[in-house]
């Protein structure tokens, strides 16, 4: 151990009462946030890492997990606050229940359970070719996004707070049980414009699945040096990339496309409902995701919008 | 419900401590400062005019009896103006939130218009008189309160009144409206009214009686938390009292 190295010492207080909670002494300059947090998770096993907050100031952001203690404005003996974030869960098992539970829901709706339509509806009449194929699509949207999140995507952040999960799985399984229900009704009332309806957002749909695939695909390779590096997403050889010209997140234009097509393969008001809400959440995020681009990159294409091209 | 808006809300600079005063406080233009003048005035007077009308119909009739007959077009006309300040919110002259008002705005459109409008029946009740008093006094209160404090001569008894007659208002206002639309159940379930059945080519259904029950029991979460909020304000604004926020 060389004699010139200066060791740091960590004191780590409540941020609202200030107590001390933890001393750390000869902490090593070049450690990690990262670092400071397992060591302080010893201390405290029931706060495991994802749910401590550091600060340098009790009220200010949350330090990351990468910022090195040497190059923070603090002292040789550096104070931080803590603050629990409460119970945390992983973004990949946060999806993995959203996305099963609207795929269980909308077939126990489409297989006709009896506590769902009553025992007699059940047999009142057959199920039209429209609703099996509406089936078809919701499960396999349902199932593409549940591969992809176990293979295509990487998250920056690791958790979220355990009380989102309520909140989310809430709108998610809530919308998916009120639009099951009117497409698997005995009583549904196919498209207006028939086969010619049904045949046209088919293809609509697909495409974009695809489309929104092929992005997801993409911006994972750009991923590819490291969770932290952020690079301008370009279109590539694959022409779904190339609303990269147009739009800085084409992976929500294309799930709005999506949802847009079932909307009118369906023809059902629920389901133009929940893609309505979705298309407000998607630009809401494409927005930000958008200004983020813009502020970072100061070449950023100017043709660019964030979800819409040349509107929105 | 009731209308309980931040103090700052239609409102010029109050004295009081607003959250979201020093935040989003612009100058405001000589422009919207008249015009939120002029609408306060003549919104205190709308209510005031509805007041007089109720006092001389029970005086000259000996009952309550008809008395919403006797007042619902102005009634409606005014509450249905009240519209404007989710407007006044959306351009930023006023520094409240546009889901708050917007919430509040469309409570009192929903019971003046789908209850009372619509279901004949229950005009009669009883607790549309309780409803309409709590509304009268709590909303002459609250636009000469922004009316003074446009002016910047706000009287403290006005203030002690904002925050203080709410605390009995609010609560009465609640009981009226619960009670007006339970006692419109049984017309709505009988009728069907405003009500969509499948099969239908939209593939969607719609029944009022169950909205009407979900309503009702959306009072139970909404309501404390907006009286506590204003007994919160009150706290602040009358007692000059610092309220630690409970942090997220």
């Amino acid at each position: 151990m060389s004699s010139r190295v200066t060791f740091f010492e960590v004191e780590i207080l409540d941020y609202k009462t200030k107590k001390q909670l933890c001393f750390l002494d000869k902490v090593e300059p070049h450690a990690s946030i990262n670092d400071i947090r397992l060591m302080f998770h010893k201390f405290y096993p029931q706060w495991y890492p994802a749910r401590q907050s550091m600060r340098l100031d009790p009220k200010g952001k949350a330090l990351r997990n990468e910022e090195i203690l040497q190059r923070l404005p603090v002292g040789t003996t550096a104070t931080l606050y803590f603050k629990d974030l409460g119970p945390q869960i992983g973004w990949t098992m946060v999806f993995l229940i959203e996305y099963a539970g609207s795929l269980f829901i909308y077939l126990l709706f489409y297989l006709r359970m009896p506590f769902v339509y009553g025992l007699e509806k059940k047999l009142m009449s057959r199920r039209l070719p429209v609703v099996n194929l509406a089936c078809i699509c919701h499960s396999s949207h349902y199932i593409k996004r549940l591969i992809e999140t176990i293979f295509v995507h990487r998250f920056s952040h690791g958790t979220m707070p355990l009380k989102s999960i309520f909140k989310n799985c809430f709108f998610y399984w809530g919308f998916a049980a009120w639009l099951a229900y009117y497409i698997n009704h005995p009583l549904y009332t196919p498209p207006s414009y028939g086969q010619k309806q049904i045949n046209f957002s088919l293809i609509t749909f697909l495409l974009c699945e695809a489309g929104n695939f092929s992005i997801h695909v993409e911006l994972n390779n750009l991923r590819g040096n490291g969770p932290k590096t952020r690079r301008i997403p370009y279109p590539t050889k694959n022409p779904f990339t190339w609303l990269f010209f147009f739009v800085s997140c084409p992976n929500y234009t294309y799930e709005v496309g999506a949802w847009i097509s079932f909307t009118i393969m369906t023809q059902c008001v629920p389901v133009g409902l929940f893609t309505l809400v979705g298309f407000i959440q998607m630009t809401i995020w494409a927005r930000d995701k958008h200004c983020t681009y813009v502020r970072e990159f100061k070449d950023y294409p100017s043709l660019r919008m964030p979800i819409i091209p040349f509107l929105l | 419900m009731a209308s309980s808006e931040d103090e700052g809300g239609n409102g010029g600079p109050s004295e009081a401590g607003e959250e979201k005063e020093t935040v989003k406080k612009r100058r405001r233009g000589f422009l919207a400062t008249a015009w939120l003048t002029f609408y306060n005035i003549a919104m205190t007077a709308g209510w005031l005019v509805l007041a007089v009308a109720m006092v001389r119909f029970y005086m000259e009739k000996g009952t309550h009896k008809g008395i919403y007959k006797s007042i619902q077009k102005t009634l409606k006309f005014f509450q249905t103006f009240a519209l404007l300040e989710i407007f006044h919110c959306i351009i930023g002259i006023v520094p409240t939130s546009v889901i708050v008002t917007g919430v509040q705005v469309s409570s009192r459109i929903f019971m003046v218009w789908l209850i009372t409008h619509s279901i004949k029946p229950i005009q009669n009740e009883d607790s549309v008189v309780l409803f309409l008093v709590a509304w009268t006094v709590t909303e002459i209160t609250r636009y000469s309160f922004y009316t003074f404090n446009l002016l910047n001569h706000l009287p403290y008894f006005i203030k002690w009144a904002r925050y203080n007659f709410f605390i009995i208002l609010y609560p009465v206002g609640v009981v009226g409206e619960l009670l007006t639309i339970y006692a419109a159940l049984p017309y709505v379930k009988k009728t069907g009214m405003f009500s969509l059945r499948l099969p239908n080519k939209y593939n969607v259904s719609f029944d009022y009686y169950y909205f009407l029950l979900i309503t009702m029991a959306s009072y139970i979460p909404l309501f404390p938390q907006l009286y506590f909020h204003m007994l919160r304000q009150r706290r602040k604004v009358l007692h000059g009292e610092v309220i630690v926020e409970k942090d997220d």
